[in-house]
């Protein structure tokens, strides 16, 4: 049996990140500065930590995938590889689902390098179920990636699309960031039970997934 | 004469400006045409209104008797820009190709390479090849799927008159196994012993039709 499309391209990004290495690196770095950053300016104690800590960690995934998801589909505009792929009769909806789960992987790497980093600069200890942000943080990274992943398709074809995508992503997954945020603050608080915010990032993530996986096509073919 | 693609006052603009200004052809099986004409006479754009790539605005398509986007998987085409990933190797392409075009009859890939003159084994990214290689990958790509329709935006820029010729008679094999080439050329003596018809087009219109298909190649 021959593996689903979506594999293809998905291994083939893979392949190619692991070569270049382009959009970890420069979303690690970034993110790190962020949190270094953030730890020596405020030198919040623990238990405003615990307050500030998910809208801190949020806020640095967010602004560190936006620098790669700008970057998702220059391979693909370079030497019009992307209507090479328009030619052929993998559908279009296999060749976004291979790069949001390339885009998500590459992100979810740079969190699991940042998270240990994190509670070590500030000192955190979670008084609620900690086990939860390992769901908190892969719903909020596919919401932020799916949206991302889209429209950083849709600007492809625009002079300004590195100013157009945060712009248009942001407004759009507020939503997610105040679940994201308002989960992992109740986890690392204990004030609050987080099921009610987890559950919303579930819903958010299967619509969105779902609309954009059905206009895609449309997006790719536009001129 | 089967007919490959038929084009019935085909428009194409962009804003206020006419790429193309009702264009009629009917391209038949097996032939080769050669498209001529200065830069920006419309040439780039009527190869991608006939891969699909481009809707026109104006008039009627058929490509393989479907529309050109239903045709689209059947039809081959390399634009200017070799349409490969710099980081793979042309081996590595052409796999990842191979598996996207898996519903098709599919040549093999190594095959393909050395039937254009390369060598499957080379471990140089594509970024790192030559231009004439670069395209000669690209053709490589495109004759992968078997297309019944090979469309060529320019194919001999960049390359030494060795690889033109070489890539000449490949074209001149895949014509005779009945695959309808059209390309696109500013060296018009190169193309002239292959084509079959020489199409001239001015500012979007097609101007003369010359060679053994006149009357076929333009309708009225």
């Amino acid at each position: 049996m021959r593996r689903p499309y979506f594999l293809t391209h998905l291994l083939k990004d893979i392949r190619l990140e692991w070569r270049s290495k382009d959009a970890i690196n420069s979303m690690l770095f970034f993110a790190l500065l962020v949190v270094v950053l953030f730890s020596l300016a405020f030198d919040p104690t623990r238990e405003s930590s615990r307050q500030i800590a998910g809208g801190i960690l949020c806020v640095a995934t967010m602004f560190a995938s936006v620098s790669a998801l700008n970057q998702a589909w220059t391979r693909e505009l370079r030497h019009q590889v992307l209507d090479a792929q328009r030619m052929t009769p993998a559908p279009a909806s296999s060749l976004f689902l291979g790069k949001v789960l390339a885009n998500f992987l590459f992100v979810s790497i740079v969190e699991i390098i940042l998270t240990p980093v994190f509670i070590i600069f500030y000192n955190l200890h979670a008084l609620g179920n900690g086990w939860l942000l390992a769901l908190v943080l892969p719903l909020g990274t596919w919401a932020l990636v799916v949206n991302g992943t889209f429209f950083a398709a849709l600007s492809i074809r625009t002079r300004n699309r590195e100013l157009l995508l945060p712009l248009i992503l942001f407004p759009l997954f507020i939503p997610a960031l105040l679940g994201m945020v308002l989960a992992s603050s109740y986890i690392l608080t204990g004030e609050q039970d987080p099921s009610l915010w987890i559950k919303m990032l579930a819903g958010y993530d299967v619509i969105y997934t779902t609309i954009c996986l059905l206009l895609f096509e449309v997006v790719l073919h536009a001129e | 004469m089967p007919v490959t693609a038929q084009l019935e006052e085909i428009s194409k603009l962009y804003g206020t400006f006419a790429a193309l200004r009702k264009v009629s052809l009917t391209l038949e099986v097996g032939r080769c045409y050669v498209l001529l004409g200065e830069n920006g006479a419309g040439k780039s754009t009527l190869l991608r209104v006939l891969a699909g790539l481009l809707k026109p605005s104006y008039g009627k398509i058929t490509v393989l008797g479907l529309s050109p986007d239903e045709a689209r998987e059947r039809v081959g085409y390399m634009s200017h820009a070799p349409m490969l990933y710099d980081e793979y190797t042309g081996i590595e392409n052409l796999r990842y190709f191979a598996d996207l075009y898996r519903t098709r009859p599919c040549l093999a890939p190594e095959e393909m390479l050395r039937c254009v003159g390369l060598d499957p084994a080379l471990t140089r990214p594509v970024g790192q090849y030559s231009q004439g290689m670069r395209q000669r990958a690209s053709l490589a790509r495109v004759l992968l799927s078997r297309p019944e329709m090979l469309l060529l935006d320019e194919p001999f820029s960049n390359m030494d008159i060795g690889s033109a010729h070489q890539m000449l008679a490949l074209l001149q094999r895949i014509k005779a196994d009945g695959c309808t080439v059209v390309l696109t050329t500013h060296q018009r003596e190169l193309a002239e012993p292959i084509a079959d018809a020489l199409i001239t087009l001015i500012a979007g219109s097609v101007a003369t039709t010359t060679g053994k298909i006149e009357a076929a190649a333009l309708r009225p």
